[in-house]
């Protein structure tokens, strides 16, 4: 079968397009590789959506798609790998075939950046995590770390300050981008200590992950105990298989404006996995609305 | 069958010592992909006779997730003859979750 329009991506702005798409009577398939609901599935509480002032990741994604399927888009849980222009047939493949569409949209968001080292996969669930809100209470008075020197990475170390025994914060550079109130907070913290100009080199396990390697700047090198290790090191989008159809800038981001348009008629984008400053649910689903109203937009002119 | 709720006090008999293989799924309330993968737990337990699925809320049974070094939630940890033979971590599809008793 042949839709109007294909949705890559049941996140919050995939949805948000399946939404628009439906209530313009166009068809709606939603290709989702996970579950629907995307990153926000992992947030406890969500208090900064309009009109919805404390509400859990899971209801809000749960609600929003049955939403979508309650107007009538389809969902099918297969991941996108490819996508063809052919003028007004687009093509997109999954491992297991492909499906046609008059417009697609890309709605991938971004997932997390690991750090690249030896045993990480291997260790997640046995020390290596991504995510202190979700993962802290398992070290309670344990020693951990804390990789990365984004705005997340701070707000994890002081989270997880009133959790465990000893926090290490252990960036990269002797800077943090923003968020001078939480670095200041950090550093009144007795259990809080920072190794700057470091990097992690190497994970030491047998089961479990038991200690670290640390490599400073200057070259010295030194073994720190930790039982966990939270990796805040930032995301990254994932627009890789797109490459064909969309431009993307130096970081993976697709090089789309408000307007969600990219450089092929009929292909738009959404969400956090486009070029913008603030990356949120309003937004996101801010670029759902847009880009559905722009591919209705497109297909009507065509026909 | 649907899933077993067990406990520290269940857990010898519904677990250790039970004759099918069992998958154990480790979670809490407070956990979005652990509410994600209820249905497919449920599914498994319904659908398959020749297993047992059982659910640990590890907010009421923190010595169990501690005993058994769960990190991170949710987390399904297969035990056959009493023995762990394998775990995932994280939001897996069912084919993954099955694939574990491989
Ligand atoms: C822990 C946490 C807490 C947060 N809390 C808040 C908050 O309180 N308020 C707020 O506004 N924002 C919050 N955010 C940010 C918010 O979740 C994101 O801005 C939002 O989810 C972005 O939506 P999206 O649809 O663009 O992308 P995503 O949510 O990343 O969804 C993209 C979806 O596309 C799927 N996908 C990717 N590639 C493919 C492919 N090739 N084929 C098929 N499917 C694919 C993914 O599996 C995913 O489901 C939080 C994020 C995290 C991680």
């Amino acid at each position: 079968m042949r839709y109007d329009i294909l949705v890559i991506g049941a996140g919050p702005a995939g949805m948000t397009a399946a939404i628009y798409g439906r209530r313009a009577n166009k068809t709606v398939l939603v290709l989702e590789a996970a579950s629907y609901g995307g990153q926000i599935i992992n947030a406890h509480k969500i208090e900064n959506y309009p009109v919805a002032p404390h509400i859990s990741g899971f209801d809000f994604a749960t609600k929003l798609y049955e939403q979508a399927k309650e107007l009538g888009a389809e969902f099918v849980f297969e991941k996108a790998v490819s996508i063809e222009d052919k003028g007004a047939d687009k093509i997109v493949g999954t491992p297991s075939g492909s499906y046609e569409a008059g417009a697609v949209i890309i709605a991938t968001g971004s997932d997390k950046r690991k750090l690249g080292i030896d045993r990480e996969d291997e260790l997640v669930g046995r020390g290596v995590s991504y995510c202190a809100t979700c993962d802290g209470a398992f070290f309670r008075k344990k020693t951990v770390a804390v990789a990365g020197g984004t705005r997340t990475a701070l707000e994890d170390a002081l989270y997880l300050a009133d959790i465990a025994e000893k926090v290490y914060l252990i960036h990269r550079l002797d800077k943090f981008r923003g968020a001078e109130a939480d670095l200041e907070r950090l550093k009144a913290r007795d259990n809080v200590e920072l190794l700057l100009n470091s990097e992690i080199t190497k994970l030491n396990a047998d089961k479990r992950l038991e200690s670290i390697e640390v490599k400073a700047k200057d070259g010295t090198v030194q073994t720190v105990e930790v039982s966990g290790l939270f990796v805040a090191v930032g995301r990254v989008p994932e627009n890789q298989n797109f490459a064909a159809v969309i431009d993307l800038d130096d970081k993976g981001y697709a090089n789309a404006k408000e307007d969600c348009l990219t450089r092929t008629a009929g292909i738009f984008v959404a969400g956090d996995n486009r070029v913008k400053e603030v990356r949120q649910l309003v937004t996101a689903a801010a670029d759902g609305a847009v880009a559905a109203t722009a591919a209705v937009k497109y297909l009507n002119e065509k026909a | 069958m649907a899933v077993i709720k067990v406990t520290q006090e269940n857990f010898e008999n519904e677990v250790l010592k039970s004759d099918k293989p069992v998958l154990v799924d480790f979670n809490a309330d407070w956990c979005g992909p652990c509410k994600m993968l209820a249905p497919t737990m449920d599914a498994i337990a319904d659908e398959r006779d020749d297993i047992k699925v059982v659910s640990i809320n590890i907010d009421d049974e923190d010595e169990l997730a501690e005993k058994y070094e769960v990190f991170s939630i949710p987390c399904v940890v297969v035990f056959k003859n009493g023995e762990e033979v394998n775990r995932s971590v994280g939001l897996r599809p069912r084919a993954d979750i099955e694939g574990l008793l491989r």
